[in-house]
């Protein structure tokens, strides 16, 4: 009996770089090779592809990949509305809608990031050391979006770096329930032991210790250098498809055993840039409604994930996140970390397996779903032995997503 | 003009109609919040409808620029030119605004006596003539 379960049966990716260090290759020409990459390691053809899903922030429109990469086709392309860390997991469930209801039989989910081509995310834009000869004279200007009439409220006090905006709710969560700043450094270096055994890895060959991360330099309190995610340049891919065609395939097929986005009521871009997120909300990653119907739909419960890909912007990001997930209660996230937990190796919840965006590299958390594919397949350079669901997050304290995967 | 915090080089504030009147308040140095006439819940930023009944009836209260520290950052990497270092970024809890809350930075103030919960109080920076941005310090 045929079945259209959605199913991911390849990853692509190109080398991950310091931003700034991928500079012969286009932003998008990457992106072509990821994607291309992502098609072999499934077995396909690119002739099998007819569909694309990207998120939020893609420079990489759909329609021109497809007329790039010659497909023959395209049957589907879709966009998610979350800030672009938020989407990674939703565009992975968009491409599962479009193969499960038939609009679709290949769908490729890529991201390509060249910092280095475009801006460094973390100035957010602005550029500090720009000679400005006469300022403008400081009035309010036309907003050309509804997103720019709510920054109106952020940006004119400083509010657009990354690394101030998740600082708000982190600093919060410490107040509330006394997080020490030792669980933000022990998930540091826990991610960066990981990334060190793993070759693709941008931080891969920079060990680092507590010593080490109480000594970098303080950005935005309470995140010091080491919580704030790297500034990449890289691509990566993966190929969603129906469980017949993938019983086909050579590799071990992994299936989306649910997938959900959303936000809780009035969140908006979320603490990021909205001061009146819902008390209840505010401390956390805003992810808890959309845990529970993940678990629902899945007939699973925390305690059945047996490895976890969260998305790491900072440190206090995954924090809260883990118990939104709910591997720990509301406010145990800072001893839950301290304890160990999130090591590969013997932890209660191994996190991040590949690094994360703290220490593999930033590509938008896409690369979370690549490494959630290799800890289900055994493939893991920090293997899971036995590992069954993977849990992958997409970028929280902002609108995000989420995807359960299983192993068949 | 009121004295200076922030050089001219920091991003301005961006409005659309709906949002705008905030901005025109905030020149004349009035902190208003935007307050449906249906339901009397407020909201801020301004919103063409109330999310709560749905009202497209609105006025705008003036708030008394006290309120408390509800969170906060100490930011030591500038966004902009001649920024001055560190800034002080914080969510403040609007005293008698039905419970909003506002982005803004706390200036004029002994960053070491800065807390979750302490009291602060609204200052004016003038910015240019059609222009003031709502700060704040620790409240005397």
């Amino acid at each position: 009996m045929s079945s259209r379960r959605a199913h991911l049966v390849g990853i692509g990716e190109t080398q991950y770089a310091r931003w700034g260090q991928i500079g012969d290759v286009t932003e998008h020409a990457l992106a072509l090779q990821a994607i291309q990459r992502a098609v072999a390691d499934a077995g396909l053809s690119m002739d099998d592809v007819d569909g694309l899903a990207s998120y939020a922030e893609d420079r990489n429109e759909a329609i021109y990949v497809a007329a790039e990469l010659g497909l023959p086709e395209l049957r589907f392309a879709n966009m998610v509305w979350m800030p672009g860390g938020g989407g990674p997991c939703a565009a992975i469930g968009n491409a599962a809608m479009a193969v499960e209801t038939g609009q679709a039989e290949v769908v490729v989910v890529y991201r390509s990031l060249c910092q280095g081509q475009f801006f460094r995310f973390g100035t957010g834009g602005m550029d500090a050391s720009a000679p400005v000869p006469e300022p403008p004279k400081p009035t309010v200007n036309p907003a050309n979006s509804l997103m720019m009439a709510w920054m109106g409220f952020a940006m004119p006090f400083g509010l657009i770096q990354a690394a101030a905006a998740y600082a708000l709710p982190t600093r919060r969560h410490m107040h509330l329930y006394g997080t020490r700043p030792e669980a933000l450094g022990k998930l540091a270096v826990t991610f960066r032991e990981h990334a060190s055994r793993n070759p693709r890895a941008v931080m891969g060959q920079k060990p680092m210790t507590m010593e080490d991360y109480f000594a970098a330099p303080m950005i935005a309190d309470p995140h010091r250098l080491f919580d704030c995610c790297l500034e990449s340049d890289g691509a990566c891919a993966v190929v969603v498809t129906t469980e017949e065609r993938a019983r086909d395939l050579s590799n071990r097929p992994v299936e989306v055993l649910s997938s959900v986005q959303g936000t809780p009521k009035g969140f908006a871009f979320g603490p990021f840039t909205n001061a009146n997120v819902a008390d209840e909300y505010y401390a956390t990653g805003g992810c808890e409604p959309m845990a529970k119907r993940l678990y629902a739909k899945a007939g699973l419960t925390p305690s059945d994930v047996d490895v976890a890909q969260i998305y790491d912007h900072f440190t206090g990001c995954v924090l809260m996140q883990i118990e939104d997930y709910g591997f720990c209660k509301r406010g145990e996230g800072g001893p839950f970390i301290e304890s160990g937990a999130l090591s590969w190796h013997g932890g209660s919840m191994p996190t991040n397996t590949h690094g994360g965006s703290l220490s593999e590299a930033y590509i938008h958390g896409l690369n979370h779903v690549v490494e959630g594919v290799r800890a289900l397949r055994g493939e893991s350079t920090s293997p899971v032995e036995g590992a069954e669901v993977c849990l992958v997050t997409s970028g929280a304290c902002v609108p995000s997503s989420a995807v359960l995967l299983g192993r068949k | 003009m009121s004295e200076r915090f922030f050089p001219d080089t920091m991003p301005s504030p961006t409005a659309d109609a709906v949002t705008l009147p905030f901005w025109e308040a905030a020149a004349k140095h009035r902190l208003v919040v935007q307050r449906c006439t249906a339901c009397s819940q407020t909201r801020l930023p301004p919103m063409p409808i109330c999310p709560e009944c749905r009202s497209d009836g609105a006025d705008w209260q003036e708030v008394s620029g006290r309120g408390e520290i509800y969170t906060f950052t100490t930011v030591h990497r500038p966004i902009a030119a001649n920024q001055p270092l560190p800034t002080i970024i914080a969510v403040i809890a609007l005293e008698g605004s039905g419970g909003l809350r506002m982005i803004s930075n706390i200036v004029d103030s002994d960053t070491e006596q800065l807390e979750i919960g302490k009291p602060v109080e609204v200052v004016w920076e003038d910015m240019s003539d059609d222009l003031a941005i709502p700060r704040f310090k620790l409240a005397s």
